[in-house]
């Protein structure tokens, strides 16, 4: 396949950025976007131009680090798939491809596509976790009871990565699906009901600090979430929200 | 508490389902005028006399109007200021109806409507009781309807602004909902509802116009 890359190059957070039309041919449609990227950087190495910096690791869709807005979509037009598990199959011979970073005030560019994601860490850092004693006595979770549609539900709110592919696909750049996963994983459990109302208010309140936007329900992060968060999630978080302004 | 993002936009629904509920009691009252004039005329005098209605209804309605519309914007420059640099390439119909996208078009025509209508109805209304201090004539409210009727322009305005309006309950009406923090087996339902609703009473409103057009 031969192509054209579109591809947002910008050399440091501070620089202007543009776009910039790439050729590459002999891309076999049995890579991955990550593969023929490397195979693009391969050959601007040898040419001794500036490779395209882009975030990756585990490469089979785990670890939520790789970020690029693919022709209008976060990880592209296939759906429940991050850019790591899009494969150039998707593409036509001849396609034009643009490869943009995530955008949102909340995630500056770092380099090229690469972006800086902490805002998720400092959300979850406030709240998103379980105070667990680990003097020694520790209960095994698995002697206490848990009703199995909320061990699921916490389960799928679970599998969200944080690869921020809800706040790139939201108008409004919004962070609720992310947020909403963290606050549901937990406090659908009877571990993470005690600290339920903290959770949920110290969440917000940090998502807020960090300049994302509104969910005004178009539903855009659901669609294009690689893990298929629900909507539900966020109505939870609302629902607790409200429960937890009115106790605290 | 009206601070937060989800405050706002729990505030926001709240606002917008209140207006909802106007909206069925304004259409029901209206859809009279299609079969008795008499009715019409009894409903619309209890409606602007009644002290209750218009004492402690009316300002609460007109507050959740310009709370609705002064948050919508409130939020609207909060989500633009969330993304200065744009996409070269974004594809939103990919992910999200056109209507969910655009709530805040529609929201701009049903208000630049809402402003026709004042100007059509309530302000002549203030304007006879309260300013001229005519006397009470419990039988006009049915010619007054009647007579706003006859310009097919004002009719038009009329329609394109329902089909608008229409627009903006279909997303706003199910998404309140997901908004307050519903979001369960009764969805499906409620999803239902907001089809019916955003389809029927616009299509009533633009009846009721035609209909007094052609029969006025």
């Amino acid at each position: 396949m031969n192509l054209t890359l579109k591809i947002w190059r910008q050399a440091n957070a501070d620089a202007e950025g543009k776009m910039v039309n790439y050729s590459i041919s002999d891309v076999s449609p049995d890579m991955s976007f990550l593969e023929m990227m490397d195979m693009h950087n391969e050959q601007l190495i040898a040419k001794g131009e500036d490779p395209v910096a882009f975030d990756h690791d585990c490469r089979e869709g785990i670890c939520g680090m790789c970020s690029m807005f693919i022709n209008g979509e976060a990880h592209g037009p296939d759906r429940l798939v991050t850019t790591c598990q899009l494969h150039m199959r998707k593409f036509k011979d001849g396609d034009t491809i643009t490869i943009e970073p995530f955008r949102a005030n909340a995630f500056p560019v770092v380099k090229d596509l690469a972006v800086d994601r902490s805002a998720f860490d400092r959300i979850q850092q406030a709240g998103g976790f379980v105070s667990v004693n680990t003097s020694g006595n520790t209960q095994d979770a698995n002697a206490i009871p848990i009703d199995k549609h909320d061990a699921d539900k916490a389960f799928d709110a679970a599998t969200c990565i944080g690869c921020g592919a809800c706040v790139a696909s939201c108008k409004n750049a919004s962070a609720m699906l992310f947020v909403s996963a963290k606050v549901s994983q937990y406090s659908l459990l009877p571990q993470g009901k005690v600290e339920a109302t903290d959770r949920v208010l110290n969440m917000v309140k940090q998502m807020d600090e960090e300049g994302f936007g509104n969910c005004t329900n178009t539903g855009a992060c659901e669609v294009e979430c690689p893990k298929g968060i629900s909507l539900e999630n966020i109505a939870r978080m609302n629902n607790e929200y409200l429960s937890a302004t009115l106790k605290a | 508490m009206i601070k937060t993002s989800i405050a706002r936009k729990v505030a926001m629904a709240l606002s917008g389902l209140f207006l909802i509920l106007f909206l069925g009691q304004h259409f029901t009252i209206n859809i009279t005028s299609v079969f008795s004039d008499k009715l019409f005329n009894m409903l619309s005098h209890f409606m602007g006399n009644n002290p209750l209605v218009q004492f402690i209804l009316q300002p609460i309605l007109i507050f959740g109007v310009i709370f609705h519309f002064v948050m919508g914007f409130v939020l609207e420059l909060k989500n633009r200021k969330s993304r200065s640099v744009k996409y070269v390439t974004f594809k939103g119909k990919a992910n999200a109806s056109w209507v969910s996208r655009n709530m805040i078009l529609s929201g701009i025509v049903v208000l630049s409507f809402l402003g026709l209508h004042f100007y059509d109805f309530w302000v002549p209304e203030m304007n006879y009781k309260y300013v001229e201090f005519l006397p009470q004539d419990p039988n006009r409210y049915y010619s007054e309807l009647v007579h706003k009727f006859h310009s097919p322009v004002r009719v038009s305005i009329y329609s394109l602004s329902f089909i608008f309006l229409s627009l903006h309950l279909y997303h706003g009406f199910s998404s309140s909902f997901q908004s307050v923090g519903l979001n369960n087996k009764y969805t499906k339902g409620i999803k239902l509802l907001t089809v019916a609703f955003s389809l029927m009473i616009p299509i009533g409103f633009i009846f009721i116009a035609i209909f007094h057009h052609l029969n006025g």
